[in-house]
């Protein structure tokens, strides 16, 4: 009896079975890198192996410092797409089309059943998709393009299971926080996470790569979830778009390739959340763990907002603060960066951009934005930001005399409006439910 | 190899990647040994860099280096002259990169909240045991497989030296 991890890396190690604890040597299907892309084919070229063993497998995004802010950044990347070239590689993403963990969803990429190494902590992602995914360091990376292997231990399995509905105003980014809170940034350190119960068929496909993502803050080596009815229509509508020339066979191969855990799987821990009983959270500075709930913080000030990366920069996270913005106008400045061109296209078309642009707000090239302080609008010293990001670590955002509080999406468009941090009901004058 | 004698740096819990490499650092700063040493801890402890010396040793709490995946956290101890980092826990990516970039990771919770910054410590690799005020910290060897990585210096040299 295995649980959805094991299965998968059984699959990846071409075992019939794994335990955890095991050292197993699996060959991913997609093997990802973005702009640290040049940096890794330095490390590659003290190789002896002068050519990627399967150029087919590998996925670079440009999309850490888009458009490059520096002549030296913009180097880095002409140096990538020299050896996106010279190696044939087959999936290359230019600059503007989005953030890695978002594009590499959309385009089909990777899907149910896979395995994906990246050289990025956030790899844990994909998971949402029901495929195994990590993150790994560059010289781990420059070894795969070599050898197309790596050696991995096979984690202990802690599941989740979800019940219940949540409120209004309150999302998977408050479950993340509340959780990293109570378990700490340690919590999974080494094991996997396994998202699974009947809560999960009322979250939304954005809502549940919220969750796979944010488990890297609580140390994950991954995290995934089943693949059903939700995942597949995403899919199907997703692909159509994307590849409108070769998603029937696609889809077919992610069919196919799709795993789920036996009901008797065994499971290290378990942790069972009842999501009515959720409330908006923040993390406070200077990390995730430092969970409370808004309303403890609440009146705090703020100088400006943050929406946007892989975690909080999906179109339901857009659509949840142009509703706040809406006819109003927004007090503190508010940069909105959407996490891919897909996005971006669809909130133009729904109208959510030119809500948050006639209430104040700034919108940003699709990427990473601000939230690793290698680009555009990194903090000044003193300077509070309430954001949609993952992490609120001392420095993250550029400057270490700044401080990051870390919400959900609406949770930040409201405190931009308010001028402190504020529930969304707060601005909006409608009753907050339950909270 | 006879047991060694190393200078702490003590550090608390939870120290993240970005107070010891600064993120703004990472695409400007990736080869240039002098570079990394200079911001090596940079966010965390402003007077490191300045004063560490070829030897030295880290001894922090739980979840060292957890948060991003550059390898400069890493590397950036290496080049400043850091021969190992003692922890109760390292965060697994962390962990990972050491050992790809022959930077010695040692487990040894018991012995963290006996030392200061300033102390000195002995370490056995072979006995893989710590010595500090004549009292012995025991630490469990990495498995064999991963420890091959480590003896040949790295992932790239072992792949060097075995394709």
């Amino acid at each position: 009896m295995q649980t959805l991890t094991e299965k998968l890396l059984a699959r990846a190690s071409s075992r019939d079975r794994v335990k955890p604890g095991e050292i197993v040597v699996i060959e991913p299907d997609v093997v990802l890198s973005h702009d640290n892309t040049a940096a890794i084919s330095a490390i590659f070229q003290q190789l002896p192996h002068k050519r990627v063993r399967y150029p087919d497998r590998l996925a670079v995004t440009l999309d850490h410092a888009v458009p490059p802010p520096t002549a030296g950044h913009a180097r880095n990347h002409a140096r990538i797409r020299d050896f996106v070239r010279e190696q044939g590689i087959a999936n290359f993403f230019e600059a503007g089309r989005g953030i890695c963990h978002q594009v590499l969803c959309e385009e089909g990429v990777i899907g149910p059943g896979m395995a994906l190494l990246g050289a990025d902590s956030h790899s844990t992602h994909y998971g949402w998709l029901g495929a195994f995914s990590a993150g790994i360091g560059r010289s781990e990376v420059a070894a795969l393009w070599a050898t197309g292997q790596l050696w991995l231990r096979v984690p202990e399995t802690i599941q989740i299971t979800l019940a219940g509905k949540l409120h209004a105003g309150v999302t998977a980014k408050d479950l993340t926080i509340g959780m990293i809170g109570r378990l700490s940034s340690d919590g999974a350190n080494y094991m996997a996470v396994e998202f699974g119960g009947p809560g999960l068929a009322g979250l939304s496909p954005d809502s549940r790569a919220v969750l796979t993502n944010m488990m890297a803050e609580m140390g994950a080596k991954n995290a995934c979830i089943a693949p059903d009815a939700v995942t597949w229509r995403w899919l199907e509508a997703t692909l159509r778009r994307t590849r409108p020339h070769d998603h029937e066979p696609r889809l077919e191969l992610f069919r196919k390739l799709a795993l789920y855990p036996d009901a008797a799987a065994d499971y290290a821990a378990r942790q069972h959340i009842e999501l009515d009983e959720l409330e908006p959270m923040v993390s406070c500075p200077d990390a995730v763990e430092n969970a409370l709930p808004l309303s403890a913080v609440a009146r705090t000030p703020v100088d400006l907002g943050f929406i946007g990366t892989c975690t909080n920069g999906r179109l339901e996270d857009i659509a949840a603060a142009a509703d706040i913005a809406r006819g109003r106008r927004l007090r503190k400045r508010l940069l909105v960066v959407p996490a891919s061109a897909l996005v971006l296209r669809d909130a133009a078309e729904a109208g959510y951009i030119a809500d948050l642009v006639d209430a104040g707000a700034t919108i940003g090239t699709p990427g990473c934005g601000p939230c690793m302080g290698v680009h555009m609008g990194v903090l000044a010293p003193g300077e509070v930001c309430i954001s949609s990001a993952n992490r609120n670590f001392r420095g993250r955002m550029g400057e270490p005399e700044a401080q990051i509080y870390l919400s959900n999406p609406a949770v930040v468009a409201a405190s931009c409006v308010a001028g402190y941090l504020a529930h969304p009901a707060d601005v909006t004058g409608e009753t907050a439910a339950d909270s | 190899m006879a047991r060694t004698r190393h200078r702490v740096w003590k550090y608390g819990d939870s120290v993240n990647t970005d107070v010891i490499f600064p993120g703004k650092y990472t695409y400007s700063i990736d080869n240039d040994p002098a570079g990394l040493a200079r911001h090596a801890l940079e966010d965390l402890d402003p007077g490191f860099a300045n004063s560490v010396e070829s030897g030295d040793v880290i001894v922090a709490g739980r979840n060292w280096g957890n948060g991003s995946s550059r390898e400069q956290a890493v590397t950036c101890l290496l080049a400043a002259g850091v021969h190992a980092v003692v922890a109760k826990s390292f965060a697994r990516i962390y962990y990972r990169n050491a050992i790809n970039s022959g930077l010695l990771v040692i487990e040894c919770p018991e012995i963290v909240d006996q030392v200061e910054s300033g102390v000195m410590i002995e370490l056995d690799m072979e006995a893989a045991e710590i010595t500090c005020d004549g009292r012995r910290y025991a630490f469990a060897q990495l498995p064999a497989q991963v420890r091959e990585v480590v003896e040949a210096g790295g992932i790239i040299a072992y792949l060097q030296r075995n394709s």
